[in-house]
């Protein structure tokens, strides 16, 4: 069943490397809902979101191939159940008629906008949540002359992710990976979405 | 200069001393025990060429006749000599005529290091002459790839690749260096080799719980199967394979890249899989109760309906690639990891047995096949050749000790079937991207790669003639590669489907050839033409015997089709033998 999926990705600042994620989804065919890449809690290490619709078969695929590559640490993805998401929406009404009608107003309020500028002929309000919110307001706001609109890509944070510190200190002993695992991967290991 | 002084200079460069970015790639490959570079030089990379000038002692570069042969000779020497191939490409149509190798050699799990040249750093993105964005094209063909602007970067950057390209699962890297890093000059302070990056991890944890799991699998199946790969090749495991099969007598079949890792005599050899693999391997793979995949990723070219393969059986699948487990086909036991490490793992807990009642299930399928196939293949009825007939005779007169280097098609799925190998490193084919034109340049690598082997290059009508011009390196240096063309006078392969799925619609597979004798002697080169049987010995004996390089083009059946077959988008057990 296709539904909405979070990647979380920490990588390397490589020059070069958002095409190399990108390619991973068009050479599938698959759209890019959202992408946001920022830094992360690591000095030095990015952290992508990408917001894709797929069936979880394809996002551990695609996790993996990602993980595969040089630059990138490490890849999770997520249903919405599991993380704490949000989107940033910014509105441009007319002035006029935000002074005019008490009843936008009294909207803007509801739906918790802030206003991030005032000029004589528009006004900017700013909303942050997830997107039935932001849209919401956008249709409400479309009947009173909305100018212009724009929305962010989705940012999260996983639930249960203890950050990236202890994971980093892995990655950095000069050989990571020969040894031999004695002890019975965890049925928690088993079941989490890690990829 | 020897290459030891050198290596020592560069080791002890801890003074630093001034020295040019070509300079410093030079420093570079000797520090890297880099022996032999494929390249065509052009503007954008001559600096490094004008370097590559003061090295001509150390470092043997072959030029070729265009940079296409030049990666499929870096994929043949890689591939026989089990090192690093590099190839050096100019930016623009040079750095473009790469692309075909680059992708050949990832979808194989080539060690490529390609170097190409590219404009000044500041004329980037403006056009120029012979610029191209090659970072972005072939971004999807390379495991790796770095734009160096600075030849502070060199050093390091280069020690990256070398690293990425041989570790783990091997793959092609691309260094793309402007031509101001080239000429740029800083202060070196040696080479360091690099052993480790830290986004990067080469090979997965072992589990040892899955090992144990895998082990136990194997010793209550009554029928298992093994299949292999060329990560048997790549992790240099043919011996640990072979203690492995051998401890529990499991039959174990080939994919072509797999091939020659385990001798082709070996009497739990029971052949190729896939398309137009043997009839056992793939009627049985649907009968077997535990399928012990190792070093192989399922190409469909194996499986055929993946709705239909191997439903019945547990699946064991071990490979250094985390990425390749349950992609195509569902592991119950994945063993992640190199196989060196994990196939003794699992041989220590295997119990002694043999599956011989198994086994001969291969033989009476090997029977089968050869009533319907091979008989007629091998010892044809008909007056005209069969290809199977020559390698039939190849291998008489090599006994199975050659290389054989093969191009995409007909006689490539002959060879591949019928060609005896004693050693390992000794099949040598385009698999996953199916190149046409990869097997002359590949031979020249593969001659350079193992110059104590007899290399023989199996190529059709078609084929050579989308490389031909590598006839012109091969008479610049002499290079002792044999040159068997079969030609069926059609683009055998597609004509085969045609005669098959679209009723006899030959679109476009009647191919002229020119007189490749005649071709073969303008480059000084000798050769010979055949159509009798009885002038095959002769003829293949004057070939291997030949001091130097040999073409000899033996005219087969035009109409010969390839059988077994597993048509596309049947499953395995619908294989057909006619």
């Amino acid at each position: 069943m296709k539904q909405e999926y979070t990647l979380t990705i920490y990588t390397e600042n490589q020059v070069g490397l958002l095409n190399r994620i990108a390619i991973m989804f068009s050479r599938r065919k698959i759209n890019i809902e959202s992408m946001n890449t920022s830094p992360s809690e690591i000095e030095g290490i990015h952290r992508f979101n990408i917001l894709i619709n797929e069936t979880e078969d394809v996002v551990r695929k695609i996790g993996r191939q990602i993980e595969k590559q040089v630059d990138v640490l490490k890849a999770y993805f997520n249903t919405n159940d599991t993380i704490i998401w949000q989107e940033l929406a910014l509105y441009k009404v007319p002035t006029d008629v935000i002074a005019e009608k008490v009843k936008v107003e009294r909207l803007l309020r509801t739906y918790g906008a802030r206003v991030v500028a005032i000029m004589s002929d528009y006004t900017i309000f700013e909303t942050t949540g997830q997107r039935e919110e932001t849209d919401t307001l956008l249709k409400v706001l479309g009947e009173y002359g909305l100018i212009e609109f724009v929305r962010s890509a989705r940012i999260a944070i996983i639930k249960d992710s203890k950050g990236f510190h202890e994971k980093l200190k892995e990655f950095e002993l000069a050989e990571p990976t020969h040894h031999i695992i004695d002890e019975p991967i965890s049925a928690d290991e088993a079941a989490s979405k890690v990829v | 200069m020897q290459t030891e002084t050198i290596n020592e200079q560069i080791d002890a460069a801890v003074a630093p001393i001034e020295i040019t970015g070509g300079d410093a790639v030079m420093r570079a490959l000797v520090a890297e025990g880099v022996e032999t570079i494929f390249g065509y030089p052009g503007g954008a990379i001559m600096p490094i060429y004008d370097a590559l000038y003061d090295y001509r002692d150390h470092l043997e570069h072959i030029l070729v006749r265009h940079e296409q042969g030049g990666i499929h000779a870096g994929q043949g020497y890689a591939r026989t000599s089990g090192k690093t191939g590099i190839v050096f490409a100019t930016s623009g149509p040079g750095a473009t005529n790469l692309v075909t190798g680059l992708a050949d050699a990832m979808i194989d799990s080539t060690p490529l290091v390609c170097i190409t040249g590219q404009v000044f750093a500041h004329l980037l993105g403006t056009d120029a002459f012979q610029e191209t964005d090659v970072i972005n094209i072939t971004t999807p063909v390379t495991k790796w790839n770095y734009q160096v602007t600075d030849a502070n970067e060199i050093p390091e950057a280069l020690a990256k690749a070398f690293y990425i390209a041989k570790s783990g699962r091997p793959g092609p890297v691309l260094i793309d260096i402007t031509k101001n890093a080239q000429v740029q000059k800083f202060n070196y302070t040696g080479y360091k080799t690099c052993n480790h990056i830290r986004s990067y991890r080469p090979k997965p944890v072992v589990r040892k719980e899955f090992t144990t799991a895998a082990a136990a699998m194997i010793n209550k199946a009554e029928r298992p199967l093994v299949i292999f790969g060329q990560g048997v090749i790549l992790g240099c495991a043919e011996n640990e394979f072979k203690a492995f099969i051998e401890k529990s007598g499991m039959p174990a079949a080939w994919t072509i890249l797999g091939l020659s890792a385990l001798s082709t005599d070996h009497p739990l050899n029971v052949g190729m899989l896939g398309m137009h693999g043997n009839y056992g391997p793939n009627m049985l793979t649907n009968e077997c109760d535990v399928l012990i995949a190792v070093g192989m990723r399922f190409d469909d070219r194996v499986t055929g309906r993946l709705d239909r393969y191997a439903k019945q059986a547990k699946v064991i699948h071990l490979d250094i690639d985390p990425s390749e487990i349950d992609k195509n086909v569902k592991a119950d036991v994945p063993v992640w990891g190199d196989c060196k490490e994990t196939l003794p793992m699992i041989t220590a807990l295997l119990e002694k047995k043999d599956h011989r009642q198994w086994v001969n299930k291969f033989s009476e399928c090997m029977e089968k096949e050869k009533e319907a196939v091979i008989n007629e293949e091998l010892n044809p009825s008909t007056d005209s050749l069969t290809m199977g007939e020559v390698i039939e005779q190849l291998n008489v007169l090599t006994k199975g000790d050659a290389i054989i280097v093969t191009d995409v098609g007909q006689h490539q799925m002959v060879a591949c079937r019928y060609a005896k190998f004693n050693q390992t490193k000794s099949n040598i084919t385009s698999g996953g991207l199916g190149t046409m034109g990869f097997a002359l340049p590949a031979a020249i690598g593969a001659k350079y790669g193992a110059k104590d082997r007899t290399v023989v290059a199996v190529i059709g009508d078609g084929g050579i003639q989308m490389t031909i011009q590598e006839l012109g390196t091969i008479m610049q240096n002499n290079i002792n590669v044999k040159i068997l063309i079969l030609n069926n006078r059609f683009l055998g392969m597609v004509r085969q489907w045609q005669d098959l799925f679209n009723e006899k619609r030959y679109s476009f597979v009647d191919i002229a050839s020119p007189d490749y004798v005649a071709v073969a002697k303008g480059y000084k080169i000798e050769g010979n033409s055949i159509e009798e049987r009885k002038d095959l010995i002769n003829a293949l004996e004057t070939m291997l015997n030949h001091d130097g390089p040999y073409l000899l083009e033996v005219f087969v059946g035009k109409e010969n089709n390839v059988f077994p077959m597993v048509p596309q988008g049947c499953g395995v057990s619908e294989i057909r033998l006619k």
